[in-house]
């Protein structure tokens, strides 16, 4: 069709010189607030908002996009830096970005985590411009049942994000499933685990745990060692990747890509999961599984292009049907509706420049935060050659005010302090914050979806299993499972034989 | 608990107190920015509502006005911020309906709507609308009762939780029916609206900022709108008494207001100047695009707005009761 007429009014937009600088200002101000810890695109686009008012109504969307792929993008630095994420998807690339860092290797798991991500971003942004109307509809015919099948798989797939034993992982889903319902059921409005707090009501903050349970832990771990306070950098070696790395990359990047795509079209949470399955499909894809959770670039690589490619395509359901998929997309629809325009099926027909112009930005806005990113990694990597005692209370500061601009709640900031104790402790029962985290997101969806469900089936469960696609999807899972257990039966069935022999 | 907050309610009444007895303050106010708080997160249809209104009043009294948003627990914990803010004009609060329907819905609220702010005006009443999956057979509002007498819990009815306007208009419906059909509740109707689109569910009521656009697209079926006026943006949609549902109104109505104590020469200076904005053009203009219109000059008055509160609030307590409710 006319894809490349439309592409190319599109581009005429983007490539507009004043649309070039506010999309430069925007992934500027992204990659800024994603840098400081808590500080997340909802705030800052929040904040932003007013000052939109005067510009055109293009360059003002665009400039808000670019906020958004913008964190996600400095939201990795930190994450990699010193294990602080500021977004569940972060939380994955902490897990081998990390230990890169620790290792010396900050340099190349920036690198692989910009280079990802452009890759993720420009096929993304492609899929978008090519699929959207059609993508946005087939997404439509994911109801309650096929999510609650969809998360049950990213779930049991999932238990491959521990490297330790399987025991704690699951004990550490199920305790973050437990944190996730705290807060008001939505079906009844009964309040639980809230303590008669009404500032529970809500639930606690994402931002909260994640930067209690893995920044401030892993600062209080880093204390508890008098001698060594040159935490994190023993020696850095090269900034760049090597031919090696390159090689390594590639496959996870592609599958990441492919992953972060199909799921961030889904508006019921999709995108969530992106990170965490490409990472679970890294590892079991990989020769040497053992050696996630101590630095392996794999673990960076897939889980930075899937959450990137998902963070573009979940404009699909935006765009085209005017359906927010998170928080930053609803701050967004405001944006829209503020310029005068209401997100919808129609924007794609009444303001062509726009949709495509946005998309066009998108492509844009990913070149340029390589251009802005590759020649920062020096500059970030040197930052962890800051005495410790200097950064760290600074990085609590950080967090403390990022977290609490959020929602102005001071219980998200006593959350962050809570929760820093119980990551230790954790740390300390030689137990992983990661699966902790997954239960605490996917938890409560879990939950709304199962009930949904059931609700509209009026209470039968046989509707997991009539419908096509969550009939498949949780055929996939009975599969992870059985794949994942016949090797240990097998061994089992081999140490047997050799006992025997 | 609730003795600190009591306890910052009165230090923060006595400062207002104070405040006010300085004749001063009213004159050269404002002063300094003015921030108005919106219980709810951005980007939603309230929030939507006070930017397009702060942007016109900061134009109208010469300072910046910030928003604020404070989400959680139904609009309370935002609402309490405001009533224990001080009380000098610096400190506003944007609500809807849910300031009336609060008392009945939660036990223990740390603030009382009707004695704890100085009411500033009626901001908009936006219309509802009863819609469906596009495929939902029945054509008119009359077949829909008739669908809904007869069906009852096999039609699925969508809302945003307790407390939500979505919830509000189908217990108003099914009161009016006397009936009752599958309440599934979401996560705001957002998410509600994607079912609906993908025709996991059969139907919603919403607000026009929610639905106006769909309906128009011909993406769902509207069936009635909940004023005694047809509205603008949808010609073609009845109202409820048109198609047959007597005394089925309902609007989610916006109000400002000022921490109680506040002195009356500001309130009425505020009340004013959200006059001014509310007839302004663009103000105008973008609300009917989200399918509402500002309120005549005569609501945005303090009067208007305590009136609104108080009869609201009678109506509420019955409703929710009469649904069978459990405050929490």
């Amino acid at each position: 069709m006319d894809l490349i007429s439309s592409l190319g009014l599109g581009f005429s937009v983007a490539l507009d010189p004043i649309n070039i600088l506010y999309c430069f200002i925007g992934v500027l101000l992204g990659t800024l607030v994603g840098v400081l810890p808590g500080i997340g695109p909802t705030a800052t686009i929040a904040m932003l908002l007013p000052i939109t008012f005067s510009l055109p109504a293009e360059t003002a969307l665009i400039m808000l996009a670019g906020i958004y792929y913008g964190a996600q993008y400095g939201g990795s630095t930190t994450a990699i830096l010193i294990n602080l994420p500021g977004e569940s998807s972060a939380a994955v690339t902490a897990i081998d970005g990390y230990q890169m860092a620790r290792n010396g290797r900050a340099g190349p798991a920036l690198a692989t985590a910009a280079l990802g991500s452009f890759f993720a971003g420009t096929v993304a942004t492609f899929l978008l411009a090519a699929f959207a109307p059609p993508l946005a509809r087939a997404a439509l015919s994911f109801g309650a049942p096929e999510y609650f099948s969809l998360i049950v798989l990213g779930l049991l797939v999932s238990i491959a994000l521990a490297h330790g034993s399987v025991l704690k992982a699951l004990a550490m889903i199920v305790l973050g499933l437990l944190l996730g319902m705290v807060g008001q059921d939505i079906y009844t409005g009964t309040p639980r685990f809230t303590f008669g707090l009404r500032e529970l009501f809500g639930g606690l903050n994402f931002v909260s745990v994640a930067v209690g349970v893995f920044g401030i832990a892993e600062i209080l771990r880093n204390l508890e060692d008098e001698t060594e306070r040159d935490v994190g950098i023993r020696k850095v070696t090269n900034l760049w990747l090597t031919r090696e790395d390159f090689r390594r990359i590639v496959w996870p990047v592609l599958r990441g890509t492919g992953l972060g795509a199909v799921l961030g079209v889904l508006p019921g949470g999709g995108h969530v999961l992106s990170a965490f399955a490409s990472y679970s499909a890294e590892k079991r894809l990989s020769k040497t599984p053992r050696e996630f959770g101590k630095g392996m670039i794999e673990g960076v690589a897939g889980p930075e292009s899937a959450n990137n490619a998902a963070a573009q395509t979940s404009f699909i359901p935006l765009m085209t049907l005017g359906i927010p998929a998170h928080p930053v997309m609803a701050l967004m629809i405001g944006a829209f509706i503020l310029q005068g325009i209401t997100p919808g099926p129609n924007v794609i027909n009444q303001q062509p420049a726009l949709f495509w112009g946005i998309i066009a930005s998108m492509w844009v806005g990913n070149v340029l935060l390589v251009v802005l990113n590759l020649p920062l990694i020096g500059l970030w990597v040197r930052m962890l050659s800051i005495p410790y005692r200097v950064l760290f209370p600074a990085i609590v500061v950080f967090a403390a005010i990022g977290t609490f601009s959020i929602n102005q709640n001071i219980y998200d900031v006593y959350a962050i302090a809570f929760f820093g104790i119980v990551g230790y402790a954790l740390i300390r029962f030689g137990c992983e914050p990661a699966p902790l985290l997954l239960g605490f997101v996917l938890g409560p969806l879990l939950e709304e979806h199962l009930r949904r469900a059931m609700i509209i089936s009026r209470g039968d469960p046989s509707v997991f299993v009539t419908r096509p696609i969550s009939a498949t999807l949780l055929a996939l899972a009975l599969l992870a499972v059985v794949i994942a257990v016949l090797p240990s039966i097998r061994r089992k069935r081999e140490e047997v034989f050799v006992e025997e022999d | 608990m609730r003795k600190t907050i009591s306890t910052l309610l009165a230090v923060a009444l006595a400062a207002g107190a104070a405040f006010s007895a300085h004749g001063a303050a009213a004159q050269d106010y404002p002063a300094q920015p003015i921030t108005i708080i919106v219980p709810f997160s951005a980007g939603g249809p309230t929030d939507t509502v006070t930017r397009l209104v702060a942007q016109a009043m900061s134009e109208d009294l010469g300072q910046q006005i910030v928003v604020q948003n404070v989400g959680g627990a139904g609009g309370t914990l935002g609402a309490a911020q405001a009533a224990t803010a001080a009380a000098d004009g610096y400190t506003l609060l944007l609500h809807h309906i849910g300031m009336s329907t609060a008392p009945a819905l939660y036990q223990s609220l740390p603030y009382d709507p009707q004695t704890d702010f100085a009411p500033i005006g009626l901001v908009t009443e936006v219309p509802m609308t009863i819609v469906a999956r596009r495929d939902f057979e029945p054509e008119t509002l009359e077949d829909l009762l008739a669908h809904i007498r007869e069906n009852g819990e096999n039609i699925t009815y969508a809302n945003a939780g307790v407390g939500a306007a979505s919830q509000l208009c189908g217990m108003l419906l099914m009161d009016a029916l006397d009936t009752r059909m599958t309440e599934v509740p979401y996560q705001g109707t957002g998410p509600a609206m994607t079912d609906l689109l993908g025709g996991q569910i059969d139907m919603m009521c919403d607000q026009t900022t929610n639905t106006t656009t769909q309906i128009q697209a011909g993406e769902i079926k509207a069936y009635a709108v909940t004023t005694p006026e047809r509205i603008d943006a949808l010609p073609d949609v009845p109202t409820a008494a048109e198609g047959g549902l007597e005394n089925f109104e309902l609007a989610i109505w916006h109000g400002l207001y000022a921490p109680v104590g506040t002195d009356p020469a500001i309130v009425e200076r505020l009340s004013a100047s959200l006059q001014t904005a509310l007839a302004t053009e663009t103000v105008a203009q973008s609300f009917a695009d989200l399918g509402t219109a500002p309120v005549p000059a005569d609501q945005a008055t303090p009067d208007a707005l305590a009136e609104k509160l108080a009869t609201q609030t009678e109506l509420w307590a019955e409703v929710v009761a009469a649904a069978g409710v459990t405050p929490q």
